[in-house]
């Protein structure tokens, strides 16, 4: 129902009430917005979350944690590989270990590689609901092949269920710099492609800039992370500030916006991948400087048992940061496992963002936040 | 042979070679997408999926009618039907190439050269707007009435520019009959330059091509129908045939527009330089320069189709914007040194 404040003296009869989802083509995922217009304007946009719901957080209770890794590809499921890296460093986290620097360094290959194909998703469907559809088939061309080499690796493409606690299961594949060096080429050239298709085009400036603006102070309120923070002018990364992984020990910028409208986020996201691309080449090159016989695996027991206690572990996935929160009772199951996921804070600010903007915009806004039903509803 | 009958034939020939455009156009939307996008697109159904089309049409034909029940059946049959017929009779006035001479007669290629085509033409184009609002608002659906509310207010605004740009083509061949316009742009003035209309006129022509993009509710102005906003706008609620005619009924209309692109602007039938009645005979002529006019009309069409899938889509203001602030001043504009030029010269 409108509340009085969106009436401003008028009844509820002057709106129509305009059900936008969960089944409806700009809906990504089963999301679900009821929209108060007021002929093309949006009034109110209330969202309804839960259609996802399959109670990811319950489940790990039953589940010993090894077999939790496959849960994790469920939530952000545009890059699984993240959202695993995550919570298993939360568990090597709670026992004390740290895991090789090979493996490390294979995360961080192929975490990159998530991000660029969770980013060319992203601003692919932002074209696709700004009714350019072309520059989608460029991106989503590349990202097969990055899917290709994700399942030449461990035989996943989606749900990856990359590596395992205390390292990863595998060695990168022998022709992982064969098949790096075509990709490379080819991924630069989708998204400079992309570029030149959108960026400077004068339909796209006007549908995307100083739409749906949100200010830095607002943005931090409303607990925003990711490339959403970051277009709005706050240079937080959890790669730079709270090194993990060895980010420290690559050098790449963090590509930051200035008014948090739709253009800034497509451009933050568009040159993350770019950034992307320099971290793979750079944690490839300290990849073949290491012995071929290095270790992947820490020391781990075979049943994970980790002492009794509680931590709390977050890296920069593509949407923002994830955060795994594990309580441990000392048995091989977690006692309480919490996730979170940063859409669920920046859908919330949604409602606030829409309000007064046009029904294309509210479509436009919700696509370039890139909320993720499986994350969202958990 | 009877007048009636050369007539009738004309008639007949005219509405399956249009049809059969509008066909070969829906495969070509899909081959041209699939071309700019790096895939393949429907290649399995005849050679190079030629008869997708075909397929196509048997699907639709054989799907399930569905009506809503809380629609008003009446006009939501009715709403296909007036959309797709004033694009088919536009296409009564539009000469599709100079004469034949058949048996000693002179038949002349063109169904019919009413002295007031461009009215005809323009009050037709405004007639499409029925089918839409009529399909939107009888589908009993939000998004239908939203699409169909887009829609009108988008017809009506962008059919002011396109007269104005048209009233300014009648100002300078100085007649209503689209025969006459498309006969006064043999030769050359200046010199060097043909006497096509886009020369003439060439802001003119940047106003009608802009227009006829909204027109035919084509990107970048297909908002009725922004299916990442409002589903499928007015033919949300619609399926097998009657969402066939729409569908159809949208590709006739981008022929008769790119039809009418050519006669206005593009010479017709006259390629530039070269007088093709001086060296070929009669029956060859004929069929050159129907040859000529639908070579010329098949680039407009590919033109729809590459804008399509190159640019994304205006906003509904942004829509009304461009409409109202730009487009009409400058066809005012356009219309009035145009006006002035010819008074001066006269």
């Amino acid at each position: 129902m409108l509340e009085d404040s969106c009436l401003s003296g008028h009844s509820t009869g002057d709106y129509v009430k305009i059900n936008i989802g969960p089944s409806h083509p700009a809906m990504h995922g089963t999301l679900r917005v009821v929209a108060w217009t007021d002929g093309e304007t949006v009034v109110k946009a209330d969202p309804e979350i839960g259609y996802l719901h399959r109670g990811v957080e319950k489940l790990a209770e039953a589940m010993t944690y090894h077999q939790f890794i496959p849960i994790t590809d469920r939530l952000n499921y545009c890059s699984a590989i993240c959202n695993n890296v995550s919570y298993e460093m939360a568990v090597e986290k709670l026992m004390g270990i740290e895991a090789p620097e090979k493996a490390q360094l294979i995360r961080v290959i192929m975490m990159e590689l998530a991000r660029i194909a969770d980013h060319q998703v992203c601003v692919g469907i932002l074209g696709v609901d700004l009714g350019a559809f072309t520059p989608f088939f460029y991106l989503i061309i590349q990202r097969e092949e990055i899917y290709e080499i994700f399942e030449w690796y461990n035989g996943a493409r989606l749900t990856n269920t990359f590596g395992r606690i205390g390292g990863v299961e595998a060695d990168l594949p022998d022709d992982f710099d064969q098949r790096w060096r075509e990709l490379r080429p080819n991924l630069i050239k989708a998204i400079d492609e992309t570029d030149k298709l959108l960026t400077h085009n004068r339909i796209w400036m006007d549908r995307t800039i100083g739409v749906t603006t949100f200010s830095a102070e607002d943005a931090l309120n409303w607990g925003f992370t990711g490339p959403c923070l970051r277009a709005c002018g706050v240079k937080r990364d959890m790669r730079k500030d709270e090194p993990y992984c060895m980010y420290d020990r690559f050098d790449f910028e963090v590509p930051t916006g200035k008014h948090g409208d739709v253009f800034d986020r497509y451009m933050v996201r568009m040159r993350e991948m770019e950034e992307s691309i320099k971290i793979i080449d750079q944690a490839y090159k300290m990849y073949k400087e290491l012995p071929a016989d290095a270790p992947l695996m820490a020391k781990v027991p075979k049943a994970i048992r980790p002492p009794a206690g509680e931590v709390y572990n977050a890296i920069e996935t593509p949407n923002g940061e994830l955060g795994f929160f594990v309580k441990s009772d000392g048995s091989d199951k977690p006692y309480r496992l919490k996730i979170r996921p940063p859409c669920y804070m920046i859908y919330q600010a949604f409602p606030e963002m829409v309000k007064g903007e046009m029904i294309a915009d509210l479509v436009a806004c919700l696509s370039s936040l890139n909320v993720i039903a499986g994350e969202l509803d958990r | 042979m009877d007048d009636w009958l050369i007539a009738l034939i004309k008639v007949v020939f005219i509405w399956v070679w249009v049809l059969l455009i509008a066909v070969i156009m829906t495969w070509v939307e899909r081959r041209g997408a699939s071309m700019i996008q790096d895939r393949l697109g429907p290649n399995r159904a005849g050679p190079f999926g030629l008869l997708q089309p075909l397929a196509d049409g048997i699907k639709l034909f054989t799907k399930e009618d569905i009506v809503p029940d809380k629609a008003k059946k009446i006009l939501f049959s009715l709403g296909p039907i007036l959309f797709a017929l004033p694009a088919f009779s536009a296409y009564a006035v539009v000469p599709f190439g100079d004469k034949i001479v058949l048996g000693g007669k002179e038949i002349i290629l063109q169904v019919s050269d009413i002295n007031v085509g461009f009215l005809y033409v323009v009050a037709l184009g405004s007639m499409a707007v029925y089918g839409i609002i009529v399909g939107g608002w009888a589908s009993n659906n939000k998004y239908s009435i939203l699409g169909g509310l887009r829609s009108t207010a988008q017809l009506i605004s962008y059919e002011v520019p396109l007269g104005l740009a048209l009233l300014a083509i009648t100002l300078i061949y100085g007649t209503f009959s689209l025969r006459e316009i498309a006969l006064a742009q043999q030769g050359t003035f200046l010199g060097v330059f043909p006497n096509w209309g886009i020369f003439k006129q060439p802001l003119g022509f940047i106003l009608f091509i802009v227009t006829a993009y909204a027109e035919a509710n084509r990107v970048p102005f297909d908002l009725p129908e922004a299916e990442s906003e409002i589903v499928s706008g007015y033919h949300t609620e619609y399926g097998s045939m009657r969402l066939g005619l729409y569908l159809f009924g949208e590709y006739v209309n981008l022929c008769t527009l790119s039809a009418l692109i050519v006669t206005f602007y593009f010479g017709a039938w006259h390629l530039p330089y070269i007088n093709m009645a001086a060296f070929l005979g009669p029956i060859s002529y004929g069929i050159a320069s129907f040859l000529v006019f639908f070579l010329k009309v098949s680039f407009f069409l590919w033109l729809f189709v590459w804008v399509r899938w190159t640019v994304p889509r205006f906003r509904y203001d942004q829509v009304m914007g461009l409409g109202w602030k730009a487009l009409i001043p400058l066809a005012l504009i356009n219309l009035f040194i145009t006006a002035l030029a010819i008074q001066l010269t006269i």
